[in-house]
């Protein structure tokens, strides 16, 4: 086959390509050829059609994301070293130290391939961070499927869960949260999303730019295949029809060994100060590598393509462009430090290859055996693709489904009822113990993990000295964001800046992961858009700007898309670690009065309880109040400081029933509860209103922090005592530990081995 | 009094080893599995991981690492070695331990703490244990299953060279061992992380520090 030159397109105009196949539309065809004033060369149209994929151009949600903008970019710990539109976002966490956090997706190779497909999630995420400067030190997976008990969920579920721990334990990451969640909408497309957080010194921000005539590309790690061809335009970027091809070829395969080597090598490069630019070779590969470096630079780049060290000898010049073979970097080096570069290369015996260099000609070129197979502007390809207003509307059925609320279904009323309901609600798919999952995630290596699932979240420790100390939490209740994509996305906020401030640090930054179904269903389109109103809306009002994240769309079987899912990931910054707030409830704690903080409002719908107990979905989610949030957050992470709590988790999913089971559990140790006066047992138990926590308080200190709470007009209320190896709700049941563990922890097990 | 750690490529809890020799009052040395040369240390741990991806095998191809045959020379002189996990089946092997360490039999990674009862304290690695002591320290594998022959197994038991057994067995290893030693007592090789517990503050327990203590005070009694 011969090679299909620029010289060749310019004389030969006509020539049929393969635009449709590679998931380009005609109009976008017609402006690549508009563009380069021929048409593409095959290189150019393999090129144009991964970066102008959804995946990578963000063509329909980009008009939309513009607003993240809008909110301030001070975040309450520092201000912001880099934001939104690089590879990750940093803020400045004090004593000299950076946090880079980003959440992204890796839906629908997951589904297709679930080892390969969410082991390459996270190493993707990890290179994205490490890409920043930054050494990666924990990940997190929030991790979404349909039914447990449906056949479906017994192939991918295992699969996923070995591949995130598969190769995250092998990088030696320690995994310290995420979520495990179950609905019918997620069969058939399965969630996996990856977080990973990242620290660095100030000093050692690296970011993504080609500049330098004459400055040497080199391009290091893994030899490039022909896994993950088109991973992004065919896989990501497209609803799964019913009896098509099978897509297996585009998801790429992992080899975490060398991304372990990957990373010590980046690191020693750093070190020794030997990168000028540096881009991780993810999504569309070299195109994207290559078009953003010279993009964001400030001359043009030159590419030997053939210097492209290949696994598979017979790949053509395309496939290379388009190849998502993992585990690659792609290093911009002034030349006079290209010898000691290649040198910690091959300490860490990792391939590393001079392929090109930064020119001064505005243009990205590439060539293939000395032949001209690439000529083109590099902005057009990584930066101006199309950009789509999709009509969006509100659904026609969202009045309906909103006026079906779970109020007023039927409620356990009787003590036995009552008994029955929160055991069954205990061993559900979405309340039940997930450890049959986390325990295949190595949660201790690097030996700083403060905090790791079930907590409410994750902690790492950064400075063994000072104590200063990062949290990360992830959520997103999908069933909230169905019923009011706007509410929804500020309750997935409120939720996670909650679980945050619970472990007490203060929540300082966002991520997010928009996972939603086809953006071509105008529907569809306005839950995108409601909930980053949403986002928008809630960031400003709690000062956290969002510093990166990621879109995912196509995520639905045939027309039913997935509860619109804006997964939130939120950080916090805890100035001393050892002062961290768990969950549990221990024997060191017998005594202790327990608060519940926040107000409980008869708000059902959405809840575990409606899903579980009648199967049912409609009405208005729980109302969220971001002022009665923030005023929260600060009397958890004051009460931390001045050691007037020993334990606090927040409410949400199950209700307050839920957060006394899970603490009992976590630390082995029951408690005496009541209803407070006036509010119905079922409720207090069940109803899933934001905006609480809670807390275990040492006699001690009952009067000072009571005093705090009252200072502040925040409602808070003593609902019981820790003590003894039952939850014994007055009045009600008294119910055996031993009998809640059994019924919390059989559900996975049961289903899965 | 020195304590090294090798690095090799894929080792995974290096900097911990590193760590846990520095709390129990060691200095803690990098050793790099490309360099023969031990640096003077007293004692060496080879940390958990996956090195070399456990391709081929568990540390099929880190025993043939320079630092390797430096390594096993020094333990038939005596030098106290510790392999954790990975180093463990590294250990194995060398054919410093025998045995092998495959698949977990329920065929996933655990990561979880596990109780363990300490059957021999008078190794290089364990006299600052009391006979018999439980400990609770982090379990994390893939491979972590010990096998041997039923010749062997007997040979362990009754030259007292099982170090420590689980209890609850995790991973199908045979008669619950989760550690056994040389003849001589220096060569310890252990399943579970005992580098992971010694701190309260990121760890289950601080159970695992004796490990460190006690190759403290070998060295000085030697």
């Amino acid at each position: 086959m011969s090679t299909d030159t620029v010289t060749n397109a310019e004389s030969t105009p006509d020539v049929e390509q393969p635009w449709a196949d590679l998931g380009l539309k005609p109009d976008e065809y017609q402006r690549i050829r508009d563009i380069l004033g021929r048409r593409p060369t095959s290189c150019e149209l393999a090129m144009y059609s991964v970066m102008w994929s959804e995946h990578c151009s963000y063509k329909s949600s980009k008009v939309h994301l513009r607003r993240f903008g809008e909110i301030p970019q001070e975040t309450p710990a520092g201000k912001m070293l880099a934001g939104i539109g690089e590879n990750a976002g940093v803020i400045d966490i004090g004593e000299g130290y950076a946090v880079t956090f980003k959440v992204e997706s890796h839906n629908h190779p997951s589904y297709v391939e679930p080892y390969q497909g969410a082991a390459t999630g996270v190493g993707g995420i990890v290179r994205d961070i490490l890409a920043m400067g930054a050494r990666p030190v924990a990940v997190m997976d929030p991790l979404r499927f349909g039914p447990l008990d449906a056949p479906d969920t017994k192939r991918v579920l295992p699969g996923i869960v070995s591949g995130v721990g598969g190769y995250g334990n092998s990088l030696g990451l320690p995994n310290i949260g995420g979520e495990v969640v179950f609905d019918p909408t997620y069969l058939g497309n399965p969630l996996v999303n990856a977080l990973c957080v990242g620290v660095m010194r100030h000093e050692d921000l690296h970011l993504a730019n080609a500049t330098g005539l004459g400055n040497q590309i080199i391009l290091y790690g893994a030899k490039t295949g022909g896994d993950g061809i088109g991973g992004v335009s065919v896989l990501a970027s497209e609803t799964f029809a019913e009896g098509g091809p099978t897509k297996r070829p585009a998801v790429q395969v992992g080899d975490p060994f060398m991304e372990k080597l990957l990373i010590e090598c980046t690191l020693e490069l750093f070190q020794a100060e030997v990168v000028e630019g540096i881009q991780d070779l993810g999504g569309a590969g070299l195109s994207c590598a290559t078009s953003e470096l010279a993009s964001a630079g400030d001359g043009g780049m030159h590419v030997s393509l053939d210097k492209v060290p290949l696994r598979d000898a017979s790949l053509a010049p395309e496939e290379i462009l388009m190849s998502e073979s993992q585990e690659r970097m792609m290093a911009v080096v002034t030349p006079d430090n290209v010898e000691a570069f290649l040198k910690i290369c091959a300490k860490w015996d990792v391939q590393a290859d001079v392929i090109g260099e930064v020119t001064d000609t505005g243009k990205l070129e590439i060539d293939w055996h000395g032949e001209r197979v690439v000529d083109v502007p590099p902005r057009s390809v990584a930066h101006d693709g199309p950009v789509y207003n999709r009509p969006f509307e509100r659904p026609s059925w969202q009045d309906e489904l909103q006026a079906d609320g779970a109020e007023k279904l039927p409620r356990a009323k009787t003590a036995e009822e009552l008994r029955d309901t929160l055991l069954r609600l205990v061993a559900s798919p979405n309340l039940c113990d997930k450890s049959w999952v986390t325990d295949q995630y190595d949660r201790y290596v690097l030996g700083n993990s403060v905090l790791a699932q079930p907590e409410d979240s994750g902690m790492i420790r950064v400075d063994e000295t000072s104590g200063l100390g990062v949290a990360v939490s992830t959520d997103c209740n999908g069933r909230f964001a169905k019923l009011d994509p706007y509410t929804g996305a500020k309750l997935a906020l409120a939720e996670s800046f909650r679980n945050v401030a619970t472990t007490g640090a203060r929540p300082v930054a966002v991520t997010d992961c928009l996972n939603f179904g086809s953006p071509e269903d105008p529907a569809v389109m306005w839950q995108f858009t409601e909930a980053i109103r949403g986002l928008v809306d809630g960031c400003k009002e709690l000062g956290m700007p969002v510093t990166g994240g990621n879109v995912s769309f196509y995520n639905q079987t045939g027309e039913t898309p997935i509860l619109p899912t804006p997964v939130v990931g939120v950080l916090g910054v805890i100035d001393d670690v050892t002062r961290r707030t768990p969950i549990g409830f221990t024997t060191a704690m017998e005594g202790h009065q327990l608060y519940l903080l926040g107000e409980t409002a008869e708000e059902l719908s959405g809840s575990e309880w409606a899903h579980v107990v009648h199967g049912h979905l409609g009405g208005r989610p729980p109302a969220v109040d971001l002022a009665a949030e923030q005023q929260l957050a600060d009397i958890l992470i004051n009460a931390s400081r001045d050691g007037l709590i020993d334990a606090a988790h927040d409410v949400s999913d199950g209700g307050v029933a839920q957060t006394l089971v899970e603490s009992a559990l976590r630390g082995g140790v029951g408690a005496r509860v009541w209803a407070p006066d006036g509010l119905d047992p079922f409720l207090f138990l069940f109803a899933e209103s934001a905006g609480r926590a809670v807390v275990a308080v040492p006699r001690t200190e009952e009067v000072r922090f009571t005093d705090m709470c009252t200072a502040r007009r925040f409602p808070h209320t003593r609902i019981g005592v820790i003590t003894g190896d039952t939850l014994d709700l007055q009045d009600q049941f008294e119910l055996p530990l031993t009998e809640l563990r059994e019924a919390w922890t059989a559900t996975l097990p049961n289903a899965l081995n | 009094m020195k304590i090294g750690v090798v690095t090799f490529p894929g080792s995974l809890d290096d900097a911990d080893a590193r760590r846990a020799a520095a709390v129990a009052g060691a200095e803690a040395v990098a050793l790099w599995h490309g360099d023969a040369d031990l640096l003077g240390v007293d004692a060496v741990v080879l940390p958990g991981g996956f090195s070399y991806g456990d391709y081929l095998r568990a540390g099929a191809i880190s025993r043939f690492a320079p630092v390797m045959e430096t390594i096993i020379k020094k333990a038939g002189e005596g030098l106290p070695v510790l392999g954790i996990c990975n180093g463990f089946q590294v250990l194995c092997e060398s054919h410093l331990l025998p045995g092998a360490l495959i698949k977990n039999h329920h065929r996933k990674f655990v990561c979880k703490d596990q109780r363990l009862r300490i059957e021999n304290n008078t190794t290089a690695w364990t006299s600052d244990y009391d006979a018999n002591h439980e400990i609770t320290i982090v379990l994390k594998n893939q491979d972590g299953s010990f096998v041997a022959d039923e010749a062997t197994l007997d040979r362990l038991e009754g030259e007292g060279r099982v170090v420590a057994r689980y209890l609850g067995n995790p991973n199908g290893s045979y008669r619950d061992i989760a550690g056994i030693s040389n003849e001589r007592g220096n060569v310890v090789g252990l399943m579970p992380h005992p580098e992971h517990a010694v701190e309260n503050l990121t760890g289950p327990t601080t159970d695992g520090l004796g490990f460190f203590t006690s190759v403290l005070k070998a060295v000085v009694a030697s």
